[in-house]
């Protein structure tokens, strides 16, 4: 007779990356919110986005008395997009950070491999909480731009349903480039801040977030026609009409064209995004590199 | 050799052993991981140029192009304070390293100073290759007149920031992930008030009296006055300085004692404050 030890293995659910997802989504929220109490953390997420769009304020401001040539258009172009440009900063790194966390710090990824949630869903759940808290950001920085700088957003001119499409589209696109870092990051040595620094760089300049993309080289232009979030951040402008017509590399490009390049281009990215987590993933566990730490 | 007949260093030279210890795998294992060598020296410099094009796009006179490049060269020093000084504490907590400091019969300042040199080291790789790109691609021209006076900038600047930086370890080290966040809210912010992208005069030009005291608050970070005398030194006669080269220095210098005394009360401090609560083998907090 088989003895009850009190264990009752439940059938594995047809729903358990959603389950994972949920749960992973709820553990990184607490994460990201609950080292401090509310206050102090609301405090956090509003200093640290307006102090970022304060820099290019005074940067603007500095210029402007020493009689530079300053086009007020070209302000809200560097406000906007650096605003959104947050998102890229925070989820893509965000996404990425997941791997060194569970890896070095709190070397928890071998514990997450054995159990029998997807790592993939349980990434996709922990950068939700990201994207939550960078949604918070860009709205206070929107609304001190609006109300302290007289950024001109108009809730009337704005065209809100392109402005949500392309934000579902971007924060995509956003997400599939943070798993291919997170890809990278299964088998790099712990970084806290070259690579998303560099990373995120390496947008910041070539997705004409603080200025014009045609002020590039022209290699430079070319590069950045390659890169979604280049799109994304003009169609942006476009669709709230703040710092429109700034930038001449892609004056010639209409809204439809440069939705179709975001969209294609987010394709693009997303399989290859998906093949680099992949294989990061089968290499890391090849060579043991899984669990690894590698603090100096 | 049996133990009694070792010969039991000095306390001198065991510390100056603890330095080099600590510096050892900073200098020497960081140059081993190629990667990285690669994210903490090419990609930043991506970040930094972005800035320069804010200014072209701006069209503002050529040293402030200048300006960006010495401010995105010492980010790497206020990125290394920060993640790699202050934080540091936390992660030797983390990875279980404190407490074989703790029992080990050597000064804890020694141990900060083995981080401090051998941060240091990496920092400068990164500022260096900064400033070869900033002269390279962008072609911006540096004059030295006074050479002495730059070094003594830039070397007081050193040892004020690291102080604080030790301080701070001394604080962070009985935080959990409050460490984490506390270092990435002193970047943006203090990137900000410390004028990194532009000079902290611009301040006084913006909003007159109250920039003027905004400045004069972020010069208790020593890289704001550090900063300031270094673009001052390298593009004389410019009218963009906050104070007098030599006022800048005589407080770095102050500023430099002040955090060391400081930094080595408060290390007592939280110590003695960690042990009492237990605080200091906690981990995963």
């Amino acid at each position: 007779m088989a003895m009850n030890l009190g264990f009752r293995r439940k059938a594995a659910k047809p729903n358990a990356n959603v389950q994972t997802f949920k749960w992973s989504a709820w553990l990184g929220w607490q994460m990201e919110s609950n080292w401090a109490d509310p206050f102090l953390f609301a405090v956090y997420s509003i200093v640290k986005p307006i102090a970022a769009s304060l820099i290019l304020v005074v940067m603007y401001q500095i210029i402007a008395l020493l009689g530079g040539g300053t086009d007020v258009g070209l302000f809200y172009y560097m406000f906007v997009s650096n605003a959104f440009f947050m998102y890229v900063g925070q989820v893509l790194f965000g996404v990425a950070q997941i791997v060194h966390d569970d890896r070095e710090h709190y070397q928890t990824i071998r514990y997450i491999y054995i159990s029998p949630s997807n790592y993939f869903a349980y990434m996709l759940g922990r950068s939700v909480s990201k994207l939550i808290i960078t949604t918070f950001a860009v709205a206070i920085t929107m609304a001190f731009g609006v109300f302290m700088l007289d950024v001109p957003l108009s809730i009337i001119g704005a065209n809100w349903l392109l402005f949500f499409a392309v934000m579902v589209i971007g924060i995509f696109c956003i997400m599939a480039f943070g798993l291919a870092l997170a890809g990278l990051s299964f088998l790099t040595a712990k970084h806290q801040g070259g690579m998303n620094e560099g990373i995120a760089g390496l947008f910041y300049l070539f997705c004409g977030v603080v200025f014009p993309v045609s002020v590039l080289p022209s290699w430079g232009v070319s590069f950045a026609k390659i890169l979604p979030i280049t799109y994304w951040l003009e169609l942006i402008r476009r669709s709230l009409n703040l710092g429109v017509g700034m930038d001449s590399a892609l004056a010639g490009t209409s809204t439809s064209a440069c939705i179709i390049i975001l969209c294609l281009s987010t394709v693009v990215f997303t399989i290859l995004a998906l093949a680099i987590f992949k294989a990061g993933d089968t290499v890391a566990r090849k060579k043991g590199l899984i669990d690894t730490t590698t603090a100096y | 050799m049996k133990f009694e007949e070792y010969k039991k260093p000095s306390w001198a030279v065991m510390n100056m052993r603890a330095v080099f210890g600590r510096a050892y795998p900073r200098i020497i294992g960081v140059n081993r991981e190629l990667s990285w060598v690669f994210f903490e020296t090419v990609l930043p410099l991506l970040g930094v140029a972005a800035y320069v094009f804010v200014y072209k796009a701006l069209e503002a006179p050529p040293e402030y192009i200048g300006y960006v490049i010495i401010g995105g060269a010492m980010t790497a020093y206020w990125m290394n304070v920060l993640w790699s000084m202050a934080a540091q504490m936390y992660w030797e907590k983390e990875m279980g390293n404190l407490e074989l400091y703790l029992i080990a019969p050597i000064s804890r300042m020694s141990v900060l100073g083995g981080m401090a040199l051998g941060g240091m080291f990496s920092s400068s790789v990164r500022a260096l290759s900064t400033i070869v790109v900033g002269m390279v691609i962008f072609g911006i021209s540096l004059s030295l007149p006074d050479p002495l006076m730059f070094f003594g900038i830039f070397i007081f600047t050193m040892i004020a920031l690291y102080g604080m930086g030790m301080m701070f370890a001394s604080l962070y080290m009985l935080w959990g992930r409050e460490a984490w966040h506390m270092s990435s809210l002193f970047t943006e912010p203090i990137y900000l008030v410390s004028g990194f992208y532009f000079p902290v005069k611009g301040f006084t030009a913006m909003l007159g009296n109250p920039g003027t005291w905004i400045a004069v608050g972020a010069s208790i970070i020593p890289i704001t006055l550090g900063l300031d005398g270094m673009r001052q030194c390298l593009y004389p006669g410019t009218m963009d300085g906050f104070i007098p080269v030599w006022q800048e220095l005589i407080i770095l210098v102050g500023l430099s004692v002040l955090f060391m005394i400081l930094a080595k009360y408060s290390l007592r401090y939280m110590e003695n404050l960690g042990k009492r609560e237990g605080r200091l083998t906690m981990r995963w907090q």
